[in-house]
């Protein structure tokens, strides 16, 4: 098997697209996004329940997706409990450099180091959508948008 | 699940390997490992008579169609109208201007729901199609239902991926101006009781649509036998080029149709009061036509009744067979689609892996499929998967490709399971 493969299917990942964590709806969310790839047919829900200062309170998700996108959204949903809107974006845009090979001068903060797992996509440009999916969703749930699709 | 109807199992129906080295792509490599090529039901492959065919063409013989006084287009004219009859031939139409050039069997699919179903589709009219449709054979007619206010009746599909005639003909009735269905799905390999469609269809007055995307390239039709009003297909499923499609139609009916595009090519004469229409076929082909595709498309069918529709389908019935079986044994595997009548294409799940997680773990060992919902959503959630993993045969493939994907799948195992 090739290298790019097993970077690409870390034990972490297949860990958490076996077993996602916050894998649930929820009754409380706030804002709520549905995301689809039209083209593989990946589709999930992103459920945020924003405080009153707009921190993310909490966050969950249902969906289909292959191991990539679900591990991606489980991760995603681990690391954004109580940043503010704005570190929520932030952080969209480092990990979408990181999963494109972009350089647009947002790097991953430190904190987040975990999330570099999901850097193996960049040598599969078919499945760079697969993870940045739950992140365009979680997004459009932030700015109030019912539906994305990645095309 | 499906038995070879000529050939015994295991007997070659052609000498393989000089067929495969027809296929120049087949000796190439995909990630360092030699290609196995699954996926002729998305397209096919293209073997050098065809490619050659191509070449020579723009390097001998070409000039735009219809329209040169000088040597060159008048030959060009002639390949591209000969064309037209390889292909009535191949279908056994009666007239050789029941042939229209299209991109595709979608734009086929789009001309007939624009002029037919515009012209004589009102509202409360019934279309029938069926769950196992492909998405160019359903969102024309919801265009037309949101346009014209016709209704889309959609028929049930089993648990193997059959059609249920007695659902399928209760939808029947006389409202019904048309029912347009897959000859065979591109998902699960179905072959449909067609002729028993068609039947049903004709007794309540309806027209009759076959997609013929996928049958063509296996199984012989007779759109005479049959007595399809209209049949589509695409030419690069038939190991011609992209670009070039067909429409066959009945010429009563394509004579009472309007013209789908206006332009060149399509006129008798124009003025700026008025323009008249020219005659079957060139009504409906506007513009300069894919010249070089439809002869490239000529040649495919020559290549591929060289070697007989009839070897061709036993052949590709004893791999089917053996695919079968061999994915049968993959520990968690699922076939989607088992009816008894079916042809060429393995759809499968594991219960350990998603699709495109198989597809991306594959590639890396050489081996060509298509992932996904295959342009027919409708049937995924119908047979309650997200996605299924399809694997397709074509003319070139052999057991050693079988092996391959199977070998293939093991390292989804390794990884997954």
């Amino acid at each position: 098997m090739s290298d790019e493969l097993r970077e690409l299917y870390q034990e972490v990942i297949l860990e958490h697209g076996k077993n996602p964590r916050n894998f649930h709806a929820s009754d409380d969310a706030t804002n709520e996004a549905r995301g689809n790839n039209p083209l593989c047919g990946d589709q999930l829900v992103i459920y945020l329940t924003l405080d009153g200062d707009g921190r993310v309170a909490d966050v969950s998700f249902l969906g289909k997706g292959c191991a990539i996108c679900i591990a991606s959204a489980s991760m995603m949903t681990e690391l954004l409990k109580g940043r503010s809107r704005e570190e929520a974006q932030t952080l969209f845009e480092a990990f979408h450099d990181m999963c494109t090979g972009e350089e647009n001068g947002h790097e991953l903060p430190d904190d987040v180091d975990k999330l570099r797992v999901l850097s193996g996509v960049r040598e599969f440009p078919t499945r760079v959508k697969c993870a940045t999916l739950p992140w365009h969703t979680m997004v459009a749930a932030l700015q109030g948008e019912d539906v994305i699709s990645t095309e | 699940m499906t038995t070879p109807t000529t050939a015994q199992a295991g007997t070659p129906a052609y000498d393989i390997d000089a067929i495969r080295a027809d296929f120049p792509i087949l000796g190439r490599t995909m990630h360092d490992k030699p290609l196995t090529f699954l996926d002729s039901a998305a397209s096919a492959q293209k073997p050098r008579q065809v490619i050659d065919a191509i070449s020579t063409a723009y390097e001998t013989e070409y000039a735009n169609v219809h329209r040169g006084l000088y040597q060159i287009s008048e030959a060009v004219t002639a390949r591209f109208e000969g064309t037209r009859e390889t292909i009535r031939q191949y279908i056994n139409a009666a007239h050789t201007h029941e042939i229209i050039f299209t991109r595709n069997a979608t734009e086929s699919i789009n001309l007939v729901a624009y002029s037919f179903g515009r012209k004589f589709l009102g509202e409360g009219d019934e279309v029938v199609i069926t769950e196992l449709e492909h998405h160019s054979n359903i969102v024309p007619w919801q265009m037309l239902r949101d346009e014209k206010g016709i209704v889309l009746k959609v028929a049930p599909v089993s648990d193997d991926g059959e059609l249920i005639m007695p659902a399928f003909e209760a939808l029947l009735g006389p409202k019904t101006k048309l029912v347009a269905v897959a000859h065979m799905s591109n998902v699960m390999g179905t072959i449909l009781p067609v002729e028993d469609i068609i039947r049903r269809a004709h007794a309540v007055g309806a027209k009759v649509l076959l997609d013929g995307c996928q049958s063509v390239t296996h199984i012989p039709v007779d759109v005479q036998a049959l007595g399809c009003d209209f049949y589509v297909f695409s030419g690069h499923k038939l190991y011609g080029p992209s670009g070039i499609g067909v429409l066959y139609g009945r010429e009563e009916l394509l004579d009472a149709m309007p013209p789908f595009m206006g332009g060149g090519d399509m006129i008798s004469s124009v003025t700026f009061e008025k323009s008249t229409w020219a005659k079957l076929p060139h009504k409906f082909e506007a513009g300069t036509p894919a010249i070089v595709q439809a002869i490239g498309l000529g040649a495919a069918i020559d290549y591929v009744n060289s070697i007989g529709l009839d070897a061709i389908g036993a052949h590709e019935a004893d791999l089917l067979n053996y695919a079968t079986q061999k994915l049968s044994s993959v520990e968690g595997l699922r076939i989607i689609g088992t009816a008894p009548h079916k042809a060429s294409v393995v759809s499968f799940t594991l219960d350990f892996a998603h699709p495109h997680d198989i597809a991306t773990i594959i590639d890396r060992a050489g081996v060509a499929v298509r992932a996904g919902h295959h342009c027919a959503q409708p049937l995924m959630e119908r047979m309650d998967v997200p996605a299924t993993v399809r694997a397709s045969i074509g003319l070139y493939n052999n057991r050693s490709d079988i092996d391959a994907l199977v070998a293939a799948l093991a390292e989804v195992q390794e990884l997954f399971g």
